[in-house]
């Protein structure tokens, strides 16, 4: 199943309203916006750009942070990590497509850390969905789904970017 | 050294045993075999785990609990170092085991202190040591869970330099099919060159040549796909890369070569030699650098020397050869 780019853009359009209002409620004037490869790091870009930030938001590749390389080793065709201020002191907006069982966004959290001590770090994805495994929830997210666990959900893109609803296998 | 005896030079019988499937290496022992799109997966890997070495925290935890011995029977400071390095930036724990000091002085056989690591449950052993074949003979004699990587067997192979060169060479000239490269010294003793001419023709370099004495050539190295020269000027002319090697006099038994300043005049690259490269030319050494003998000072500390880049990506290459052999 695939949503429509109308959809999509909806539920980008509501984070970004959402994340807006949270700056301001929270009185907090430049944000470090972080994307996660590689669908975190399209949203992070359009959020950095529509909130009136310059330059491209920093991206992390968590790869090397993943808890399952004795499982399944480390894929070769990584982007690198794009981090192009100190996160020390900074309030980090980190931005993900999906959450899904939360260990992404923990992998994420700890690469963040070796980058330094950042004041808070508040969670926004387009999708939330069910199979939470960790005590990892969104702070601003577009929409809550329940899907079979032989599904995956996954953002096509980067220009329209468009979601879509996906078997596990494929 | 007893170890030596034990070590049957089986060069003739080499498979592929050090690679799973074509995404996939168990153990990294010689480039000779593996497949362009492994090579390359090797350099991409390396780019991302360059960044790592920037970061506040130079560490991540990609190999966390896992142990590596560096298990080194011949001197060394450069591969020993960078080793432990990538090891421990990928948080793996790292031993250091200089067996040229240790048990092996007491009389005890590689096979009993291979036994010995394996009892302590270690994950991968990164061998250096003076007889060809060596990392092979290990890997064929440690338990099927432990990898090994070679780095450096007397004068068959280095692998792991060769990556790191190809990696630094990918940073300037993105096309390896465009360019020339030149080896100069002495190929006859170098695993560095061996191993850099398999890489460069599996990477298919269309012109790739080897420079120096008669002596220090081996017979029939046209055979491994490159053009010998005598001369050195004609033979650096208009090269992109120009790697210099290192005259290996502990490795020489006879006199190979006059003396060493009738050397620096003959393949010495010095300061005037730059001319003769292309313009955008990059000049290249393993290391340990012999000061006026193989390369000036001039050179050396160069503009157009990369040798201290060569020593900062030995780290971000190893790290990708670590991890992509203790894959799964």
């Amino acid at each position: 199943m695939k949503y429509s780019k109308d959809q999509t853009q909806a539920l980008l359009q509501k984070i970004e309203n959402s994340l807006k209002d949270y700056l301001l409620k929270n009185n907090i004037q430049n944000p470090l916006i972080i994307g996660v490869h590689t669908g975190g790091a399209w949203i992070a870009d359009l959020l950095q750009k529509n909130l009136g930030y310059k330059g491209k938001a920093a991206s992390l590749n968590i790869s090397f942070y993943r808890d399952d390389f004795s499982k399944v080793g480390v894929n070769p065709k990584v982007e690198p990590t794009e981090m192009p201020i100190s996160v020390d002191d900074k309030h980090v907006i980190l931005v993900d497509d999906v959450l899904y069982t939360g260990r992404t966004t923990r992998a994420a959290i700890n690469e963040i850390f070796d980058f330094g001590r950042p004041h808070s770090v508040t969670l926004v994805v387009l999708v939330e969905r069910n199979g939470n495994e960790l005590p990892i929830s969104a702070d601003i997210f577009g929409e809550k789904l329940e899907l079979d666990n032989d599904k995956n959900i996954k953002l096509l893109g980067p220009d329209p970017m468009i979601l879509e609803v996906v078997d596990k296998d494929s | 050294m007893s170890e030596n005896k034990e070590i049957n030079l089986d060069n003739e019988n080499k498979n592929n045993s050090d690679i799973i499937s074509p995404k996939h290496l168990r153990h990294f022992l010689d480039i000779e075999n593996l497949p362009k799109s492994l090579i390359l997966d090797i350099l991409d890997l390396a780019e991302s785990f360059a960044g790592v070495s920037g970061q506040p925290v130079k560490k991540v935890p990609l190999l966390r609990g896992k142990t590596i011995v560096n298990l080194f029977f011949e001197a060394s400071t450069r591969t020993r170092t960078t080793f432990e390095l990538a090891a421990k930036r990928l948080s793996a724990d790292v031993l250091n085991l200089n067996l040229d000091f240790s048990a092996t002085k007491k009389g005890e056989t590689l096979l009993d202190t291979l036994r010995n690591l394996e009892a302590m449950h270690c994950d991968m052993f990164i061998v250096r040591h003076p007889s060809s074949g060596a990392a092979e003979f290990i890997s064929k004699n440690v338990s099927p869970n432990i990898s090994i990587i070679n780095a450096g067997d007397g004068r068959h192979a280095h692998p792991t330099q060769a990556m790191l060169d190809i990696f630094t060479i990918r940073k300037y000239f993105p096309d390896f099919k465009k360019i020339k490269v030149a080896i100069v010294g002495d190929i006859l003793h170098s695993r560095v060159a061996r191993s850099l001419m398999h890489a460069l023709r599996i990477l298919e370099v269309p012109d790739i040549r080897v420079i120096g004495p008669k002596t220090l050539l081996p017979v029939g190295v046209e055979d491994m796909g490159v053009t010998p020269y005598v001369d050195m000027d004609k033979g650096i002319k208009d090269c992109n890369v120009v790697i210099m090697l290192r005259l290996q006099t502990e490795r020489m038994n006879s006199s190979f070569i006059p003396d060493e300043h009738e050397y620096y005049n003959l393949y010495g690259f010095s300061p005037k030699r730059l001319d003769l490269i292309s313009k955008n030319g990059i000049v290249m050494h393993p290391g340990p650098v012999n000061r006026g003998v193989e390369i000036s000072s001039e050179v050396a500390d160069g503009n157009r020397s990369v040798i201290l880049q060569q020593v900062s990506n030995g780290i971000a290459v190893r790290m990708a050869i670590l991890s992509l052999s203790m894959q799964p």
